[in-house]
């Protein structure tokens, strides 16, 4: 089984979110970027075919060379090979036609996204890229098994959960739940050694155009001071949701 | 070339994200002075989307599309699309809407706006408000293609009533095998909890409240509140609580009108995903808790002395303003 993992490159869930250019560009300035966690759960259910089924595991990313690092971890996580094509990613249609081109010469019987960018939260990439392959996809998807060409996956839904099954070539949206927080692994010294020499193969972009652009950014308006209320006087708070709030 | 939108049923009826989509949509429809029309699936009374904008419904009834299947519905779509010659297609951004938006995008070679929160700035150049950095930021956003695709947050635009009746059309769509590759084998759902997506009030709980056991004032709470139970991620990690309940920037979205906190320290990644709801409410014994500077409303003390007597009075409210 050929598995191809995409990777985005996103800040770290703690950074200060800042803009720049008239507020038009997202400031990396002091950011630390790290693998997209919907894309990390994926990853790590990747390690799990590889370690089980024998498949092997390429991973991608649309970006320039400073995306780099983040490759060279996820091979160190023990992906094999990393593929960047190289371009800036603008909307999710241009990253999902680059990543269809690349990813249909491949031939890979299993794509796994996440189900979003925690920058952008586009959504997007994962069914676009389906779509233009023609492959299967499920979205949202919390638990993945492979078995010769047919796939079991189970999808989230609003309130619940359900069981789909599908051919391959599958693409999945995925997220926690794929595997759990305590299956993530920190890359060991001798993984980190290996990543190095793993092959990262550069690509040159095939011209993708976008059909969106982001135009400018805007920060929330600050929030007003929070009102307390004291312990004993909890009919203050009810008043204050019923009245005030007007959501009881 | 009316704008369509897609409205969302179970069991016949529709969901409330199906009658905001379609008051938003109209909203659309009336800067670009055309009509809407909405695609309906096995739903059994199409006369109410009339109360919110929708002009004329595409009415589909079919067994195969008993269950949602996100390639037969894109597909559905995209016909429903090009029969009313639509530019603009509305969908919300319930688990469903999130799975078949990008697919009839591709449908339809059109660009894709999610998470949007407003009507649009302008509709030429086609320029939507969208949250952005789990909601750290909002970022505009320009479509370019012919045909627009827009995703509509949930409790973005609320509901809004207009004059006039949808008149009912059935539409068969030609769908083929192709259409049916991806099959649901069972459904989980309870049928009678609300869910996270649909809640009005959501009441959380984080590790303050020490273990799972702990869980029943929280429960009572979201009883009498009619709301939705959730937890931080920690709580879900732990297995205290099922991880559909984990909300934050790697869990669920909430965007409730209320959401109460308790027990949670309001964490940077936790604060992201729950940041839309439109009121906040934190209990919590460390008045240094960071939520404190994110929530509307606080009160600082013991979780397990507050809830209980919360509950007590919760009821009285409710008893008197049913
Ligand atoms: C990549 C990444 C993604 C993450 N994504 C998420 C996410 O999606 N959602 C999420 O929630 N977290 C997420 N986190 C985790 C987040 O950083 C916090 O660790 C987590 O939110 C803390 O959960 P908590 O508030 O329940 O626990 P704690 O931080 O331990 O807080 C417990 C709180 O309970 C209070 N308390 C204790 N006893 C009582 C009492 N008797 N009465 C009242 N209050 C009491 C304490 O004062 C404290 O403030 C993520 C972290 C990372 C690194």
């Amino acid at each position: 089984m050929k598995i191809l993992v995409c990777i985005s490159h996103v800040p770290d869930t703690t950074s200060k979110i800042n803009f720049t250019d008239g507020d038009s560009k997202f400031d990396t300035n002091g950011v630390q970027f790290v693998i997209n966690p919907n894309d990390e759960f994926g990853l790590t259910r990747a390690m799990w075919f590889k370690e089980k089924q024998g498949a092997s595991v390429d991973i991608i990313n649309v970006g320039g060379p400073e995306t780099e690092p983040t490759l060279r971890k996820a091979l160190a996580i023990g992906a094999d090979t990393a593929i960047r094509i190289n371009t800036v990613p603008t909307d999710g249609f241009q990253v999902a036609k680059e990543l269809a081109k690349v990813a249909g010469e491949g031939n890979y019987d299993l794509i796994i996204c996440g189900r979003e960018s925690i920058d952008y939260n586009g959504g997007m990439v994962p069914g676009i890229l389906a779509g233009l392959l023609k492959a299967n996809f499920v979205n949202t998807c919390i638990g993945l098994e492979i078995e010769g060409d047919k796939a079991t996956a189970i999808r989230e839904i609003d309130g619940g959960k359900e069981t789909l099954t599908a051919s391959l070539p599958l693409v999945i949206g995925g997220q926690k739940g794929i595997v759990e927080e305590s299956d993530l692994k920190i890359p060991n010294m001798r993984g980190i050694m290996q990543a190095r020499k793993k092959p990262l193969n550069v690509v040159e972009p095939s011209g993708a155009e976008a059909a969106t652009k982001a135009v400018k950014f805007e920060k929330p308006a600050p929030k007003g001071e929070v009102k307390l209320v004291d312990p004993e006087n909890l009919d203050q708070l009810i008043d204050l949701l019923h009245n005030e709030a007007k959501v009881i | 070339m009316s704008v369509l939108v897609y409205t969302e049923s179970e069991d016949g009826k529709f969901k409330k994200g199906a009658l905001e989509a379609a008051s938003y949509a109209k909203g659309i429809a009336e800067a670009m002075s055309t009509s809407l029309t909405a695609i309906a699936f096995n739903a059994e009374d199409t006369s109410e989307l009339g109360k919110y904008g929708v002009d004329k419904v595409l009415s589909v009834s079919s067994d195969k599309l008993k269950n949602f299947n996100a390639e037969a519905y894109a597909d559905a779509i995209k016909q429903a699309a090009e029969k009313e010659s639509s530019k603009v297609v509305v969908l919300d951004q319930s688990a469903n809407g999130k799975y078949s938006a990008p697919l009839v995008a591709v449908e339809l070679e059109a660009g894709y706006a999610s998470n949007v929160v407003a009507l649009p700035e302008s509709t030429s150049p086609f320029q939507v408000k969208r949250t952005a950095f789990t909601n750290k930021a909002f970022n505009f956003t320009e479509i370019s293609t012919d045909v627009k695709v827009v995703g509509l947050s949930k409790n973005a635009f609320g509901l809004k009533e207009s004059e006039g009746a949808a008149a009912s059309e059935s539409f068969e769509p030609q769908l083929s095998a192709e259409d049916f590759t991806v099959n649901v084998e069972s459904v989980d759902k309870a049928k009678d909890k609300v869910t996270i997506a649909d809640a009005e009030v959501v009441v959380s709980g984080g590790r303050g409240l020490k273990g799972p056991e702990n869980w029943g004032m929280i429960e009572e709470m979201a009883d009498i509140l009619g709301a939705a139970t959730a937890c931080s991620k920690p709580v879900s990690d732990m297995g205290w609580r099922p991880h559909s309940e984990h909300v934050g920037q790697t869990g669920k979205p909430v965007a409730s009108n209320l959401y109460i906190a308790v027990g949670i320290s309001g964490a940077i990644q936790h604060l992201a995903g729950i940041n839309a709801a439109k009121t906040k409410v934190v209990i919590n014994n460390d008045p240094e808790a960071p939520f404190f500077k994110a929530a509307d409303y606080g009160v600082v003390g013991d979780a397990f002395e507050i809830v209980p007597k919360l509950n007590e009075k919760l009821k009285e409210f409710k008893a008197k303003n049913a």
